[in-house]
């Protein structure tokens, strides 16, 4: 890992809910370099949707940054002006969001849509027409010239998300956030999709934001993950090292509840007991003490922090230990 | 088979369905006004004659009954006025002694003219406020907003009306109305002034809903996800609030505005009567107590027409603003 200043870092981040404040994410750090692709999994609730949002200041209505900050290239974005933090989005940073079948603006043109981004950051001229159409020809768009004159009701979810790439992809921004952008999507398409996805990062050497569910799904796509449970890390490290040799019993818990190929044996796929807690009830205590198979007393009246390098942290009193 | 089959698709395409609905809509009317005005008591000679009917000679009702045409049956009299709505002449007046149609073409105009100005102002203050209470839900001047919306939907327009005509005639000694009505083309400075106040009534009226349904589409749509990729991309919050909120939000706001029409036009009625305007609202209404039939039906119907045409008018609309319609 480089000893350079990350391009993003994301410092004690703490959300709450504005009305009788509700924590939903607690204490998260972690940093992206130049270049660097950082995959966050979780499962729905643990906060990881949220912690994409807040880096562009995109928080929905009624829920906000408490605590901590989040720095881009030096300038702190929690404190940085709304002009400030609107000149950033969609052309140093960008977004692809979940569900493609919402995230467009249903009574625009595509064309359009994709020109108010040029046109939100540099003055329209008569190149933009053909910035927009060698976009959308980038991202596997057929008949581009008729794309742009569409609606997206005309286009199918995994077309829609090619668009929302294409919008994402261009200003060559420095930071791609992906928010789950495939789990709207059929399977057959998912797959085109992250190859796509892959592809372009590659050839602009990109930093990424991979938030997913799915562990098999970043596995091949990003160089470090990071586990969220319950609005807080519990362990992160590179793809090698999370896969290999879990520490925190949640992301052992989550690996081998993974189907594999490999095994023929029909037996039932491996599951977590019980449901996870919301994180405004957790308390003083490690979230995932009541499913943990390893839980000791100090588990349950003290909360462990993550402790460790970029290579390997975890938050946990009783990790797995070496394999 | 070929033709059948392309027979009945151009007898079940959305168009000649429309007209069809339109039409059948426009009969039903028809039947409607024609059998509530004989089913309420007295007649064109009670209307004329008021109590010294009882003086007339049943030899005398009789004559009269033949000369007004109410001594046919009712089918008869029906398809009497059919024939003279459908040749423009639309029935005659008695009490007149002109063709409907002579009224309408004078009063038409006043009436299209007070819906006109009522509809532009109620939509207009109607947007205007409920953007303003939009945009910030339950702060002060959301409730200032929604105060608004709820006095002007509280207060009637002929309370309204009433108000205004007092204040200004007595405290002010401005009565424009009092004056000859002077259409627009004639006077347009005293046609305006004659037309401010009864336009501000209906405006209001029609501004209190548009307002509300404003407020609640547009705080619908600020939380859909188009609108976060619209801040998303950058769009400066000006652009968001007009390209993405708003002209997402318009479909309920149109419907709302044409729903509003029908009773803008109910509006004209009473708001013509007080503000001495000669309007189809007030010829309809003499017309009632004269118990014109014919001038009465033919009103009626020309209402119906400038309805359903709003309603046709509204779908067209749809269309413009919203590209999943076919």
């Amino acid at each position: 890992m480089s000893q350079l200043k990350p391009l993003l870092l994301v410092e004690n981040l703490g959300i709450s809910t504005v009305q009788d404040p509700r924590t939903l994410i607690n204490d998260v750090t972690f940093e992206i370099h130049a270049g660097e692709a950082v995959g966050v999994v979780g499962e729905s609730g643990s906060g990881k949707t949220l912690t994409s949002l807040s880096i562009l200041g995109l928080l929905p209505r009624g829920v906000a940054v408490t605590a901590g900050s989040v720095n881009y290239n030096g300038m702190n974005l929690t404190t940085a002006s709304p002009q400030q933090i609107r000149e950033l989005r969609g052309s140093a940073i960008s977004m692809v969001y979940q569900d493609p079948m919402t995230a467009l603006n249903p009574v625009m043109k595509i064309g359009k849509q994709l020109l108010e981004v040029i046109e939100s950051h540099e003055k329209l001229d008569a190149n933009s027409d053909q910035r927009v159409r060698d976009a959308l020809k980038e991202v596997g768009i057929p008949d581009v010239a008729r794309a742009m004159q569409s609606y997206p009701h005309e286009f199918s979810g995994g077309m829609r998300q090619r668009v929302m790439i294409a919008m994402a992809l261009l200003l060559s921004p420095k930071l791609l956030i992906a928010d789950e952008p495939t789990t709207a999507l059929d399977v057959t398409i998912q797959q085109q999709i992250l190859s796509l996805v892959a592809e372009q990062r590659q050839k602009r050497n990109m930093s990424m934001l991979w938030i997913t569910h799915d562990l098999g799904v970043v596995a091949n796509l990003v160089d470090r993950l990071i586990v969220m449970y319950a609005g807080r890390i519990v362990e992160s490290g590179t793809v090698k090292e999370i896969f290999t040799n879990p520490q925190h019993p949640y992301t052992a818990g989550l690996l081998s509840s993974l189907p594999t190929t490999a095994d023929k044996s029909r037996k039932r796929l491996t599951s977590i007991a019980g449901v996870p807690q919301k994180p405004w009830l957790v308390g003083q205590s490690c979230a995932f003490a009541p499913r943990c198979f390893k839980v000791q007393p100090e588990c349950r009246t003290q909360i462990p922090h993550l402790v460790g390098n970029l290579e390997k942290s975890v938050a946990c009193f009783h990790p797995m230990g070496a394999l | 088979m070929q033709v059948v089959s392309r027979l009945r698709r151009f007898i079940f395409s959305p168009t000649i369905l429309r007209i069809f609905s339109v039409l059948s809509t426009l009969f039903g009317i028809s039947i409607f006004v024609f059998v509530v005005l004989r089913v309420i008591p007295g007649d064109t000679i009670t209307g004329s004659f008021g109590i010294e009917t009882g003086v007339l000679t049943p030899d005398q009702i009789a004559q009269l009954r033949h000369y007004y045409g109410i001594d046919q049956s009712l089918l008869l009299q029906y398809l009497s006025w059919m024939k003279s709505f459908l040749s423009g002449q639309l029935g005659y007046s008695f009490s007149t002694g002109v063709s409907v149609l002579k009224l309408t073409k004078s009063a038409l105009p006043v009436t299209v003219e007070l819906a006109l100005i009522g509809t532009i102002l109620g939509v207009v203050i109607g947007i205007a406020i409920g953007m303003f209470s939009a945009r910030k839900p339950g702060s002060f001047r959301d409730f200032a907003g929604q105060l608004f919306g709820l006095l002007a939907l509280a207060i009637p327009g002929f309370v309204l009306s009433t108000a205004i005509v007092t204040i200004m005639a007595n405290k002010f000694h401005y009565f424009p109305n009092g004056l000859e009505y002077m259409p627009p083309w004639e006077n347009p400075w005293t046609n305006f002034q004659q037309m401010m106040f009864p336009g501000l009534v209906l405006g209001i009226a029609v501004a209190a809903p548009v307002m509300r349904t404003t407020r609640s589409a547009l705080l619908e749509t600020v939380d859909k996800d188009f609108v976060r990729t619209a801040h998303g991309k950058g769009v400066a919050p000006r652009k968001v609030q007009y390209r993405h909120i708003l002209r997402n939000s318009l479909i309920p706001i149109v419907t709302m505005t044409g729903i509003q029409f029908g009773y803008l036009l109910g509006g004209a009625v009473i708001v013509e009567q007080i503000f001495a305007l000669p309007g189809m609202g007030r010829q309809v209404l003499n017309a009632i107590t004269k118990r014109e039939y014919a001038t009465v039906q033919s009103s009626v119907m020309i209402f119906a027409i400038m309805f359903v045409t709003i309603n046709v008018l509204t779908d067209l609309i749809y269309r413009k603003i919203d590209p999943r319609i076919k």
